[in-house]
């Protein structure tokens, strides 16, 4: 059996899918086994090679990106249309049928009511109930990976930090961990203690602010206004600590590009204090408000079957019963050093992720508190050595896991792939809404928080 | 819920005093804004945002500007839904090419006067995309653009203060 067949009978196995990619004539697959990850290349001959999607469905969108290249043709795909390259297809794109009597469709996007990122959602609905919702993305592609090609570590990292601004702390970090692998370097202890917090800020920031939302779709305004002034609570002591307010371009490969002196210390733990004393008066209103919990309770349900079978990451992975979290199972530094809990829930439903959101929140200032209590004196930062080599990392941003893979030639990128989570979790948004009236999907979206240009590149 | 409601109203506001008005991230009004449309207008501008390409930076701080903190509703300045509601375009990215219709579109919708707001550096110029074979290279390239504001992203007080410079004085 080959070793790409051997693999693929992994995969079947148990094992997840991190993803697919194509460089040139080589086709690369990446899995993690628990929390070990592993890499394999092979040539498709006559550029051509078996799909992966034809065993494991959630590389379908993977291997229809990786055909849009136009250099491989992955045999067997079970969806053959374009997926990020919307010319390649002509209009109008071609939605999966729906047959029946009195349905109806109604399109929404890309331009969508409000200040949201852009994408296309096709529902079929009988009456109010949705029976089929396809989503159509794409519309941010900005071809990174192409950019990336041939450009300088320090650009590439610029780049990998604006791939999906929201999630720019987990990204940079996943970028520079790859690089570190590559080259065999580790950053000073004191660097990757300040990632930690920087990621753990990230994650606050973005929970605080999806909790806020989902209440604000549900009718709920008041959860909305009190989350997003902890939320900006935290985005201006970022700001004064770190020198921005989303923490962009502050890790760097070697180590981080911003220190924390004793008084800036004290300026982060006072914040940790704040919320820490205000965010369960938030909560209970939250569970105290039944016309919400009408809305949240039941709606949305992504079953643990299919979460599991997605390889699901974060919140969306978790609340339906998926228990992995890069931070504990790939063990990164220094996060292997620090006690926390992974919360887990199973009902899969708008509810479960709003709760998940919340005990991630109370885990993280309990890391935060860890981080900032016991960072190490020393440099901050490291020498990059001007070697060839071959890195990946698995990073746990507040959305799921990042998988980025890279190569390095004579101190240039030659190839780099990045995985958002959000592409295991959009099909799921389509499954999840099913059954569910229109207007609920606000929730249901929100809910999952699907990055779209974390997807499209 | 009641508490927090009372809470709320012992309390002082948090808003803040709105920022000066084009301070230096707002390096110019391409166009001079017209007196009498801004008296038409009144102190009430709809704002309709589109990202064309953004890494999503931009929306989050747009966003923020509906904190308590910048409550940017008391200036008459709102965001509305749909575009034919709208006196103010507000663009991010570099325009991808798949984003280049529904720009256009959303432009042709709105009624006139009109203006267009380009937020941050991937919409002055390309930013890091300005390369990118699938991107435009910023709103400029589409779009006729009135005010230009800086920032990777703008913080919400550069986009208070430069769309505090589309109200009358």
């Amino acid at each position: 059996m080959s070793a790409w067949e051997q693999a693929l009978s992994r995969l079947e196995a148990g094992a997840v899918l991190l993803s697919v990619w194509g460089e040139g004539a080589h086709v690369h697959l990446a899995w993690r086994e628990g929390g070990s990850l592993r890499h394999l290349a092979r040539e498709a001959v006559d550029r051509e090679y078996p799909a992966v999607s034809a065993r494991m469905p959630q590389a379908i969108r993977l291997e229809r990106a990786l055909r849009d290249e136009g250099v491989l043709t992955p045999r067997g795909l079970p969806d053959s249309r374009p997926w990020l390259k919307h010319d390649a297809c002509g209009e109008p794109y071609p939605f999966l049928a729906v047959e029946g009597e009195g349905l109806h469709q109604i399109p929404v996007g890309p331009v969508h009511a409000g200040i949201i990122e852009p994408g296309h959602f096709r529902f079929t609905c009988d009456g109010e109930t949705v029976v089929r919702l396809e989503a159509r993305l794409g519309y941010v592609h900005r071809d990174v990976a192409g950019l990336m090609r041939g450009a300088d570590i320090e650009v590439a990292a610029k780049l990998a930090g604006r791939i999906s601004g929201d999630s720019t702390v987990a990204y940079a970090w996943a970028f520079a961990r790859a690089i570190e692998t590559a080259l065999a370097i580790t950053p000073p202890a004191r660097a990757l203690h300040l990632r930690a917090v920087m990621a753990e800020l990230e994650r606050v920031a973005n929970h605080l602010g999806d909790i806020g939302a989902i209440c604000n779709d549900g009718g709920f305004p008041l959860m909305q206004a009190h989350c997003a002034v902890l939320r900006e609570r935290v985005l201006r002591a970022a700001g004064s600590c770190f020198g921005h307010r989303l923490m962009m371009d502050c890790i760097v490969p070697g180590g981080v590009g911003a220190d924390l002196n004793d008084e800036k210390i004290r300026t982060l733990t006072a914040l940790i204090g704040e919320i820490a004393a205000r965010f369960p008066g938030l909560v209970r209103l939250y569970d105290l408000t039944a016309s919400l919990q009408d809305r949240t309770n039941g709606t949305g349900c992504l079953s643990p079957a299919l979460a599991r079978r997605f390889g699901a990451g974060g919140v969306v992975g978790r609340a339906s019963g998926h228990d992995f979290d890069a931070r504990r199972d790939v063990c990164y530094a220094p996060y292997d050093g620090a006690s926390f809990a992974v919360p887990v829930l199973s009902a899969g439903d708008v509810n479960a992720r709003i709760w998940l959101r919340i005990k991630e929140i109370e885990q993280s200032l309990g890391l935060l508190s860890h981080f900032l209590t016991t960072i190490p004196i020393g440099a901050t930062r490291c020498e990059i050595p001007p070697q060839d080599g071959e890195g990946m990392a698995l990073v746990e941003g507040f959305r799921g896991d990042i998988f980025l893979w890279l190569a390095l030639e004579e101190g240039k990128i030659r190839h780099c792939h990045v995985r958002d989570p959000s592409w295991f979790q959009w099909p799921l948004l389509e499954a999840a809404i099913e059954g569910n009236i229109v207007a609920d999907f606000p929730l249901c979206n929100k809910s999952f928080n699907c990055s779209y240009a974390g997807h499209d590149g | 819920m009641r508490k927090t409601i009372f809470q709320g109203i012992l309390h002082r506001p948090l808003s803040e005093p709105p920022p000066p008005i084009a301070g230096d991230e707002v390096i110019s009004l391409a166009r001079a804004l017209d007196r009498a449309s801004q008296r038409q207008l009144g102190r009430g501008l709809a704002i309709r945002a589109v990202d064309a390409g953004s890494c999503n930076g931009c929306e989050l701080e747009m966003h923020a500007l509906g904190n308590a903190f910048y409550d940017l509703e008391r200036f008459g300045l709102r965001f509305v839904a749909s575009p034919r509601h709208a006196d103010v375009l507000a663009v991010t990215g570099p325009v991808t090419r798949h984003m280049r219709e529904a720009l256009l579109r959303s432009y042709a919708a709105m009624p006139r006067p009109n203006w267009v707001v380009a937020i941050g550096a991937c919409a002055r110029d390309g930013g890091m995309f300005a390369k990118s074979p699938v991107c435009e290279g910023g709103v400029g390239a589409v779009l006729p653009v009135d005010l230009w504001i800086h920032g990777c992203p703008p913080t919400p007080r550069d986009l208070l203060s430069g769309l505090l410079t589309l109200l009358p004085q």
